[in-house]
């Protein structure tokens, strides 16, 4: 929380004047009562009414400025809250801007969203009780005791007692509350974790009839929620009562102390009547700082996780003095490529060497964690290798600024994302200046200008978040419209096919054989066929190259290619 | 609780639901109001209506805490002013004077006791309301959870999970927090406001009347405040949303950002709506900020009318000087319920707006109550379709007119294009939707004459998005027989050639599968539900085969397991493989859902239709590159 506090930084004059204007505000609540004790010992005994109305003019200033001084309090604390949280948000934004791939895995996209999102607010609003209630706090405790003290100093042997007898029970009681929350929280996990699983899984539930089983079970983790609610909230419904029991005894030993001294003569009345305002509002003070214990640490949690983000560095930034960027045909070479996950102790790549040329589709092939994909995401630099390199058109990728290196390439990812906007400002995601023939020609290479015009708004149609409203062979078809329209002279498909049935897959390959002809074209995919065609095929098994040429070559050489196939397609069509 | 889609989760304010309750805060934020507030509020009262014992109990304690604690500061004030005359005595140095303390330690002990019953029954009070109120929400959550397992899967397809968990996770919070905490704040609030002025009226009407004029003073501050700051709070939250949507898609979409080089255009966009949310933030936290120090400052007026007409009307000796300084505890208290009323009523709105959502869910059309059961049925596994027709949307024709006839052990492959195709078959053929014109027979029998567990329980599915729960892997695979053995479990494990994988996990069968079930590859999860089915045992089966995302060997694996699982069964295959396709007794050719074609594989070759074009463009497929494009 003290490195976020840093934030505050820029609004430390807004922060001061909180604290000085909350300053004004507790003391002249605090100061009333020394008022009205002067009316009693002053103007009622001596029976001055006029004496009582001037002090009452003076009591209503006071209470003006106290109210003015609070309400300019919050207008800063509010400016500075907001700025604090615009600030914080900025940094966590930009740094993340800035990770590449191995930083969202190390902590995950969902993670960094709520990171990003509700842990800033979660801290902002802490900020914001900290700056409002707890100046206040601690200043109306210290000023009550400084003002009680000089009232009656044996009198407030009182405090001395009573408040660390309440502070006790508050934390007595609050321990045990703690934990009991923190097991609340996991209860409602798991009450969720079974709806949800029974949300998803109504079909498989009710397939197998196991309804019952499933409203045992649910009921079994409702009762087990149900029954530490009542615990936490049974334990909590003796807090207040034994709190104010705690501040009227206090406020009955006062009377009965005050009493003693009034009848010896050393105590005015006035001022034990303010000695009791004095006291109720430090205890108040106390029970108010106790409350908001409850969200430090909450707070705290979203702080240390905010900072996690904060503290971790991209793994690489681009090279001081970058190379320029070859004008070259676009050939890709790996050089003896190895590449390790984080804390992986197999490589995910092992020695790989190949060069994918232009004018030429080159094919990756391979199961499911052979390493495909992690090949095509070294490319665009989404990691860097662990050993070995990369060449485009013989230039080293760690040598140029990765936006240069990315300009030249036309990517297409396993996972269509688009954005929200409309299908057209998607396809000029790839080239903001593409005109609207050329993104209208990337939709035809890809296929797309068919769903896209059977829409009512064709190109204008607005995508929702995530591209809902399209199936994933429609977002397949956009992305890769998208990566068309920067006319690249690089093209990597990450699997981009597999949600395509076969007949657009086919139609797709075709355009773009016809298309980009020139460009140096690199595809993964996971289906025989769609890959059977390709210049050059590389075969890939637990990260090694196990072979390399063309469907014809590799059916003679390969072994592991010709089982792939085997599994496939049936023996005529293979041949 | 990670509820599915994040940012848009409301966001929480204060602490989690413990006590303290309305304070001036939930007054500025805005509230949603029910559709029926009268019927909601019935009905979810008719929910304590086995409790009203215990209800009456805990209104009397609330009653009684709170009498008591009004009655304190005018004990207090009586011994102030005995104070007050024994110090005045003194003073004028009346012979004997003093202060009474006989007089003193009765009026003491008298606050003594009076404090400690305040404090008993308030305590009394809130631990029963703990127990009623959570144990309410329990049996209402009860009732929804056996709601859902009636309501038909079609309820399911139209709603999307996030709602309905947001439902039951928001809901249910808003309603357990009102009804521990609003109903009795609600009956003390009204008992404070009544009792105070009862009391204050017997002190002085006139500084009654003068504390009394500042109340309209603060329902007018309240209310133009609360109007604004509901504006910004909305304000706000729409700035809020939009920030977070900005920043859920460019994190989701983060390589495709840093792949087209977008950085700086998506920091500019952020950096455009963090302004306008900095912007609404501020005012709106100002504009509640300010709620409470104006409060104070009306109280304080209060206060300064008090100290100040008391003190003339004690020099007057109208009233005595303790009466003053109960009237100063009487009127901090005045304001105090009337604030707590204003945010009662908020959550109470909102909780019934909760409730109404809650009570929607209960309304819905349950499934259609299951035909009498029939005698034992031992389906051998013979479907047939009989002039079938079904549609989703009235208006968009799916099935019309469909006959097939399957006898017992022979397959169907279905192919064609990804699409709803399957899941309609699946959805038909286990009556999780309706059939509208002809009907299905299982071994001669309409199933919709058929009790739907009894004829689910004929039907084995094993598909690609597998479902598997939070459990252990034995649990999983027992999920598909209720009370199966240790041994049956990996008797049908060993059969899905799952028991080797299985093995080799660090806990074997007692693995957790964690809540994706990531900890295991897709490949392993067919391979469990495969293991669930043979340990079911059905007649029918409904399979899919692997497409993708499978490595070589644990595709051969399910290829044999399936296989195995196949032999002598009913098979409904949705065909990706050649030769599962050719082998077919029936194949059935679907596209947008439909069934174009149907037939074996050699005359549906010859017919040179749908089938023929597919089986080209998809098993030929090097013969396509010549072709047109569009």
């Amino acid at each position: 929380m003290a490195k976020l506090i840093e934030f505050l930084r820029p609004y430390r004059a807004f922060v001061a004047l909180v604290l000085v204007l909350t300053f004004v505000q507790t003391m002249s609540s605090l100061y009333l009562p020394n008022l009205m004790s002067s009316i009693v010992d002053t103007g009622i005994i001596r029976g001055d009414e006029g004496y009582i109305l001037r002090e009452g003019l003076w009591m209503l200033a006071v209470t003006v400025l106290g109210g003015a001084g609070s309400v300019l309090a919050s207008y800063y604390g509010a400016k500075a809250t907001a700025g604090f949280g615009k600030l914080l948000r900025t940094r966590i934004f930009r740094h993340v801007e800035h990770f590449t791939l191995k930083e969202f895995d190390q902590i995950g996209t969902s993670s960094l969203i709520v990171r990003s999102t509700n842990d800033v607010m979660q801290v902002q609003q802490f900020i914001n009780m900290l700056l409002r209630m707890m100046v206040m706090a601690p200043l109306t405790a210290i000023g009550g005791i400084i003002l009680a003290v000089r009232t009656d100093a044996s009198l407030s042997l009182v405090i001395v007692v009573v408040l660390p007898i309440m502070s006790i029970a508050i934390w007595l009681v609050m321990r045990r509350g703690f934990d009991l929350f923190r097991s609340i929280q996991k209860k409602v996990d798991r009450l969720n974790l079974v709806l949800r699983e029974n949300l998803t899984g109504v079909r498989v539930v009710r397939a197998f009839g196991r309804v019952p089983y499933e409203v045992r079970r649910f009921d079994a983790a409702n009762l087990d929620l149900t029954d530490t609610s009542v615990r936490v909230f049974q334990l909590m419904a003796i807090l207040m009562p034994i709190v104010m029991l705690i501040m009227n005894l206090a406020m009955v030993a006062i009377v009965w102390f005050g009493g003693v001294q009034i009848n010896t003569g050393t105590l005015e009345l006035g001022n034990l009547m303010a000695f009791i305002q004095y006291v109720m509002q430090i205890m108040f003070a106390v029970l108010m700082v106790s409350m908001m214990l409850f969200m430090v640490p909450r707070a705290q949690a979203s702080a240390v996780r905010i900072n996690e983000v904060l503290a971790l560095e991209p793994e690489f930034r681009d090279p001081d003095d970058p190379l320029p960027v070859p004008r070259g045909p676009g050939t890709v070479e790996f050089r003896g490529v190895t590449f390790y996950y984080p804390g992986g102790e197999e490589p995910a790549l092992h020695d790989v060497t190949f060069t994918a040329r232009p004018g030429q589709i080159t094919a990756v092939i391979g199961g499911t964690g052979a390493g495909k994909s992690t090949l095509m995401n070294l490319i665009p630099r989404f990691y860097d290798v662990s050993e070995g390199s990369i060449l485009v058109d013989g230039v080293d990728v760690r040598k140029m600024r990765q936006a240069d290196l990315r300009q030249r390439l036309g990517y297409v990812p396993q996972k269509a994302v688009l954005f929200t906007g409309s299908v057209l400002e998607n396809i000029r995601y790839g080239d903001p200046g593409a005109s609207l023939a050329a993104a209208q020609h990337a939709a035809d290479v890809a296929q797309a200008s068919e769903f896209v015009s059977e829409m009512e708004e064709g190109m204008e149609a607005e995508i929702s978040q995530g591209g809902v409203n399209l199936s994933g062979g429609q977002r397949q078809r956009l992305a890769m419209a998208r990566a068309l329209a920067r006319r690249a002279e690089i093209y990597l498909f990450d699997d981009s096919f597999s949600a395509l049935d076969f007949r657009t897959d086919a139609l797709v390959r075709a355009a773009l054989r016809r298309e980009l002809t020139g460009a140096t074209v690199m595809i993964i995919a996971q289906r025989v066929s769609t890959v059977m065609d390709a210049d050059h095929i590389l075969v890939l098994d637990d990260g090694r190259l196990v072979g390399a040429g063309t469907h014809r070559e590799l059916m003679a050489s390969c072994p592991v290619y010709a089982e792939i196939v085997a599994s496939q397609l049936s023996p005529e069509e293979s041949a | 609780m990670s509820a599915p889609r994040g940012p848009r989760r409301r966001e929480p304010m204060g602490g989690h639901g413990g006590f303290g309750g309305g304070g001036p805060m939930g007054l500025a934020m805005p509230v949603e109001k029910p559709k029926n507030a009268k019927g909601t509020t019935l009905r979810l009262l008719s929910y304590f209506r086995s409790s009203v014992p215990l209800l009456t109990v805990i209104f009397l304690a609330a009653i009684a805490s709170t009498a008591f604690s009004i009655w304190s500061p005018k004990i207090l004030g009586q011994a102030t002013t005995i104070l007050f005359q024994g110090f005045l005595a003194k003073l004028r140095h009346i012979p004997g004077g003093g202060v009474d303390f006989a007089k003193i330690q009765s009026l003491v002990l008298w606050l003594v006791a009076l404090y400690l019953l305040s404090s008993i029954f308030s305590w009394v009070q809130q631990y029963l309301m703990a127990g009623i109120a959570q144990r309410t929400v329990y049996g209402i959550r009860r009732q929804v959870m056996d709601k859902l397992t009636r309501l038909p899967v079609q309820f399911f397809d139209a709603h999307p999970h996030g709602e309905i968990m947001s439902r039951f996770v928001n809901d249910f919070d808003n309603i357990s927090t009102t009804l521990q905490q609003s109903l009795t704040q609600f009956v003390t609030a009204i008992v404070t406001f009544v009792g105070v002025i009862v009391m204050m009226l017997t002190i002085s009407p006139l500084m009654t009347l003068a504390v009394a004029l500042t109340l309209p003073l603060s329902f007018v501050v309240t209310r133009s405040i609360a109007r604004r700051s509901q504006t910004y709070f909305l304000e706000r939250q729409q700035h809020l949303g939009d920030l977070n949507g900005h920043v859920e898609e460019m994190f989701t979409g983060h390589l495709i950002v840093r792949a087209f080089g977008h950085e700086e255009r998506s920091i500019a966009q952020f950096d455009r709506m963090n302004e306008d949310l900095a912007e609404s933030t501020w005012k709106a936290q100002y504009v509640t900020g300010i709620i409470m120090p104006l409060m104070n400052v009306i109280g304080n007026l209060g206060y300064v009318l008090v100290s100040v007409i008391g003190g003339i009307l004690v020099v007057q000796r109208a009233i005595q000087i303790g009466d003053i300084q109960a009237f100063i505890q009487y009127a901090r208290q005045f304001s105090q319920p009337i604030t707590q009323l204003a945010s009662i009523s908020n959550s109470i709105q909102s909780t019934l707006a909760s409730a109404e959502r809650v009570f929607e869910l209960l309304d819905e059309n349950e499934e259609p109550i299951d035909a009498a059961v029939p005698a034992d049925v031992a389906a051998t596994g013979h479907v047939a379709f009989d002039g079938v027709a079904f549609r989703y949307e009235p208006s968009r024709p799916l099935i019309e007119q469909m006959d097939i006839d399957v006898r017992s052990g022979e397959t169907v492959a279905i192919v064609g294009p990804t699409g709803a195709g399957k899941t309609t078959l699946v959805n038909l053929l286990m009556r999780f939707y309706d059939v509208d014109e002809g009907r299905i027979l299982l071994d001669g029998r309409d199933i919709r004459t058929l009790p739907r567990p009894l004829l689910r329980r004929q039907f084995g599915m094993v598909l690609q998005d597998t479902w598997l729960f939070n459990g252990t892997i034995r649990d999983n695979i027992a999920y598909g027989r209720e009370g199966a053995t240790r041994e049956e479990v990996e008797a049908a494990a060993r059969a899905a050639h799952a028991d080797h994988f299985i093995r080799t996990l660090p806990h074997g069968y007692d693995t957790e599968l964690n809540e994706e079930a990531s900890n295991i590859s897709q490949g392993q999860r067919q391979l469990l539900t495969i293991a669930r089915a043979l340990l079911a045992d059905p007649p029918v089966l409904i399979l899919d085969e692997a497409t993708s995302s499978v490595d070589t060997r644990t595709e051969i694996a399910i290829q044999k397991a399936m296989q195995e699982l196949m032999a002598g069964r009913t098979s409904f295959v949705i065909a990706h493989r050649l030769s599962t396709i050719r082998n077919a007794d029936l194949i059935l050719v679907m596209q947008h859902g439909r069934v174009v074609e149907q037939g074996r594989h050699d005359d549906l070759l010859r017919r040179g239709g749908a089938y023929h074009d597919l089986y080209q463009s998809q098993f030929a497929g090097a013969g396509l590159s010549d072709e047109p494009a569009s």
